[in-house]
Order: structure tokens, then C-alpha cells, then sequence
């Protein structure tokens, strides 16, 4: 059984429906990528399962009807980093992390997470009481995954994590994600323009196109697509 | 100088009634982005339930702190029941709202209390102590002490406790907070709940200070606290505080050395307003975000 199963989900903005009948599984440890190109319904598709959108269909995580407010959502175990990162600016990094906890009630897990985290992030000890509107671009996605990370979700939601960093960056965030889903036995659904790197790190991807899935596959078999690959990989 | 002295502490007493309402105010203004025109008003019924308690012949500090779950409870329910059907719409909207509120508590308080002069015990001595001349009233001290109090229990609780830390990620962000599994329209509530008990702490003692009282004792105070608010910065609490000690000591003084001030304090408290919001709209702590994207 996938850990999350997407069954012809619709989803509108008021009069303007921005996804008609996606499916998409995601299976346990694994993560998987949606790609395609702007206005194709990726971050609607985050925001169908996290609840922050309105959506109809078939939502079950681990078997069950997903919720339909994001308070419950979360509660679920499902971490969303949302399109801008959703960093709270006034906050220090330290309450930013400790907001990531808030569904967990063991504070000693926070505490040795915190350490599993400073392995990957080692910036951010010295950055610990600095107020997180004052980070980089890169450092406050690095923190938005680190928010998430200390939820310690089943499922981590990733919106475009790519957005306006640079390649060496986007790389080493990729890599944290995998490590720290590989390390803990999560799961993460990605939303990504950069297909490359996105199905480099992916078990299996899902084309979107105006709010249909178009294509969908293993990682290996979206790369040895043609249209994919002219489409979306660049070569 | 002992004279001068005097004046300052009696200010910074007046001045702590003024920072709780202050805080009230902006713990409101940060989570809804509305100042809450009603905050006097809901203070204001606090200490006629306190009174009534007290005329029931509750000891002090059983209704004192009765008052405060009533108050808080108020608070909750006025919130869910009100302010939450107009939240979508604009903030006039809900502005309007609060200020129908005021009217309407100011209006139910003299129809159940009659509208006559009543009396609130204090709960502190009307002994004064001199020290080194200086003649301090324990009425001041207590109410300072009071108030000092509950600004640090506030302060603890907004950062040192997990649900401070979440009301003020609310205020923030609310929808990355939701993200994170926040309730916010409960933490909107609690802000609510936790402003009233500040108004009626507020009222309860400035009251007794006033001899008598009736539905229009916290009017002038709410002036007073808006300026203190304003002064401040209405974002922040800490602002609050400052604004509120600083206009009371020097409302106290320029009234006590200025013989035709004592009957202007109120609208040099609205001048003040004006003029902050003209020259400095936010305030002395008030603070513009950094933000990189």
C-alpha cells in the first residue's frame, strides 16, 4: 500500500479549476519528483494534500481520507515547505526550528534531531539566535527543510526548492533531502523546474501538464523519455 | 526634589494601569491587525464583575482572580462569537465592529449597575512610607508590583513557553504556522482571552485609585493607553510598556507643576496620538522587518 495515494483529484481557485483528476502514489522511503512547467498545477498539487487549497477526489495517507484543514494535515505526520519557504522572519532560526516541532511532543527527540541536524547544517549553531529574515535566500531554504525535518513527518511536501539559487546550492540541498529521508525512513514529494537534478535524486518522477499528469514513470524511464527529455531536461 | 520624586512614582503606577491596557492592545493589534476600540469597555464590565463578587462577599483575591477567568473566558467567547464572523472581511469592518462593542458594553454595564457611583476596594494598605522624604503611597507600590508582575509572567509565557511561541508565529505567519500543525484561529482566541485579563488586571486597579466608579472609567484610560500604544509602537509589547511608564510619569508631572494642565491631560493624550502618527507612525520600538528574498 503507498504511503500517499492521489485518486482523480480536482482542485479550483475559486472559479478557475487548476487540476483535473491527478493520480499520484508515493510509496514509502521513496521520494518522488512532479515536474512540468509553470502553471501546470505542481504547487496545487502540494497544496491539494496539505489542505491548502480546495480539492475533491481521493486523498488517503497510510490508508486513511486525509483531512481537510492543514492543522490536521500536519498532525498527520505530512510536512509542507510551501512556495517562499514560509519563514518567519521576525523569529530567530531557533524558534524557527522549534516551530517545526510543534506537532511533536518528545522534546528529547528535538534535542537529537537538532544534533542530526547541525551534521548537515553546521551553519546553523552559530546562526542560532540571528532573526531568520536576515538569512541568504539558500540558508532560509536550507532552514524551511530543516523546519520540516524537525516535525519528523512521514511524508516532507517540497515546493520548488530550487527557486532562485544557485546550481551548487540546489545540489546540496537535494543531497541533504536525500540523506536525511534515506537516514530516518521518510518519504518526500517534490515539486521541481530543474528535472535534472530532481530526477537524479528521485525514485520515480510525474509530469504535469495543464493539471493533468502527462506522463509518468521511474526516474530512468522519464530520462530515456523523448519528450521529456526535450521538454523539460534540455538535451 | 523629594516633591518631584513623589510624582514620578504616583506616574509610574498610573503609567503601569495604562501599559497593561497598552498591552492588550497591541497583543490584539499584532495577531488580527485591528485595534480593539472595545478594550477599555471589556475592562471596564471586568471590574463590575469584580465588584459584584466582592458586594457578594467574596474575599479579595477569590474574586480577583475569578474575575480574571471571567474576563478571560469573555474574552474567548467574544472572539468566536464576533470577531470571528467578520475576520474575512476588512478591517474597517471589523474596527467598526469593536466599536460597536464598546457601545454596547458601555450600555449594558449601566443597565444591569444601574449607572450609579459604586466603590472598589483596594487590595493594598493606605499607608505611605517615607523614604528619605520622599512620601510613596503602598497604593502606588502595589500597583506597580502588579503590574510588573504580570508584564514578566506575559513575557515568560510569550517566550518561554511552546503555545507563546506558537500564538506569536500566528501573528506572523499564519499560514506557514497552519503548516506546521498551529491552530490559528484558536491562538487568535487565546490572544483575545489573554488581552481581557490584562483590561480587567488593568481596571481592577485603577479603579479604587478613582474613589468612586461607574460604565465610564475606563474611557479616559483607553485614551490614554492608545497614546501609551501608539508611543510605543503598536507592534510592540515591549513598546507598550515603555510608552506606558513614560506618559505616565510625564502626564503626572506636567499636571502637578502646570496648574492649567491637570484638565488637559486628555487631550494632550490625543495630541500625542497625532502627532506620533504624523512624525513617527511607528513608534519608538516599533520595528520595520529585514527581509531578503
Amino acid at each position: 500500500m503507498p504511503l500517499l495515494e492521489l485518486e482523480d483529484v480536482d482542485a479550483r481557485y475559486g472559479a478557475v479549476q487548476a487540476l483535473h483528476g491527478i493520480s499520484l502514489d508515493v510509496d514509502e522511503r521513496q521520494v518522488v519528483s512532479v515536474l512540468g512547467a509553470n502553471g501546470a498545477g505542481k504547487t496545487t498539487t502540494l497544496r491539494a494534500i496539505s489542505g491548502t487549497v480546495r480539492r475533491s477526489g481521493g486523498l488517503r495517507f497510510d490508508g486513511k481520507a486525509l483531512p481537510r484543514s492543514p492543522e490536521a494535515v500536519a498532525r498527520l505526520g505530512i510536512a509542507h515547505v510551501p512556495e517562499g519557504r514560509g519563514t518567519f522572519a521576525e523569529l530567530s532560526v531557533d524558534e524557527n526550528l522549534r516551530l517545526g516541532a510543534y506537532v511533536r511532543r518528545d522534546r528529547s527527540g528535538y534535542a537529537s534531531d537538532y544534533e542530526a541536524l547541525l551534521k548537515h547544517f553546521p551553519w546553523l549553531a552559530e546562526r542560532r539566535d540571528q532573526q531568520a529574515g536576515t538569512l541568504s535566500g539558500g540558508e532560509q531554504q536550507m532552514l524551511a527543510l530543516a523546519r520540516a525535518f524537525m516535525a519528523r513527518p512521514r511524508l516532507i511536501l517540497v515546493d520548488e526548492p530550487s527557486l532562485g539559487l544557485a546550481p551548487l546550492i540546489v545540489k546540496q540541498l537535494f543531497d541533504v533531502l536525500r540523506a536525511w529521508i534515506d537516514e530516518h525512513g521518510m518519504s518526500a514529494l517534490v515539486v521541481e523546474q530543474n528535472a535534472n537534478v530532481a530526477l537524479e535524486h528521485s525514485e520515480r518522477g510525474y509530469v504535469l501538464e495543464v493539471g493533468r499528469v502527462a506522463v509518468e514513470g521511474t526516474a530512468d524511464e522519464l530520462r530515456g523519455n523523448e519528450s521529456v527529455r526535450k521538454s523539460y531536461l534540455g538535451y | 526634589m523629594a516633591d518631584v520624586l513623589q510624582q514620578v512614582v504616583s506616574g509610574i503606577a498610573s503609567g503601569g494601569v495604562y501599559a497593561l491596557l497598552a498591552l492588550a492592545i497591541v497583543l490584539i493589534y499584532r495577531s488580527t491587525g485591528v485595534v480593539n476600540f472595545a478594550q477599555g469597555e471589556m475592562a471596564m464590565f471586568s471590574t463590575f464583575i469584580c465588584w459584584e463578587l466582592l458586594d457578594r462577599g467574596l474575599p479579595y483575591w477569590v474574586a480577583f482572580f475569578l474575575t480574571l477567568a471571567i474576563s478571560f473566558v469573555g474574552g474567548v467567547l467574544i472572539e468566536r462569537l464576533l470577531i470571528q464572523t467578520v475576520s474575512r472581511s476588512q478591517a474597517i469592518t471589523v474596527v467598526t465592529v469593536t466599536i460597536g462593542l464598546l457601545i454596547l458594553l458601555n450600555g449594558a454595564a449601566a443597565w444591569i449597575w444601574k449607572g450609579e457611583q459604586r466603590t472598589l476596594e483596594s487590595p493594598f494598605p493606605s499607608d505611605t512610607f517615607d523614604v528619605g522624604g520622599v512620601v510613596i503611597a503602598a497604593q502606588d507600590l502595589g500597583i506597580i508590583a502588579v503590574s510588573l508582575a504580570l508584564v514578566l509572567v506575559l513575557w515568560a509565557f510569550f517566550q518561554r513557553t511552546r503555545v507563546g511561541l506558537a500564538l506569536r508565529a500566528a501573528a506572523l505567519n499564519p499560514e506557514s504556522s497552519r503548516l506546521h500543525g498551529v491552530r490559528v484561529s484558536r491562538m487568535l482566541a487565546l490572544g483575545w482571552g489573554l488581552a481581557a485579563v490584562l483590561g480587567a488586571v488593568a481596571g481592577i486597579l485603577v479603579a479604587p485609585t478613582q474613589g468612586s466608579f461607574d460604565q465610564n472609567l475606563m474611557l479616559p484610560v483607553l485614551i490614554f493607553a492608545f497614546a501609551a500604544a501608539v508611543l510605543g509602537g503598536l507592534d510592540s509589547p515591549l513598546g507598550a510598556v515603555v510608552g506606558g511608564v513614560v506618559l505616565g510619569v510625564v502626564l503626572n508631572l506636567v499636571g502637578a507643576y502646570v496648574d492649567f494642565f491637570a484638565d488637559l491631560r486628555l487631550p494632550a493624550a490625543l495630541f500625542l496620538i497625532l502627532g506620533i502618527l504624523l512624525l513617527r507612525p511607528n513608534g519608538l520600538f516599533g520595528r520595520s522587518v529585514v527581509k531578503r528574498v
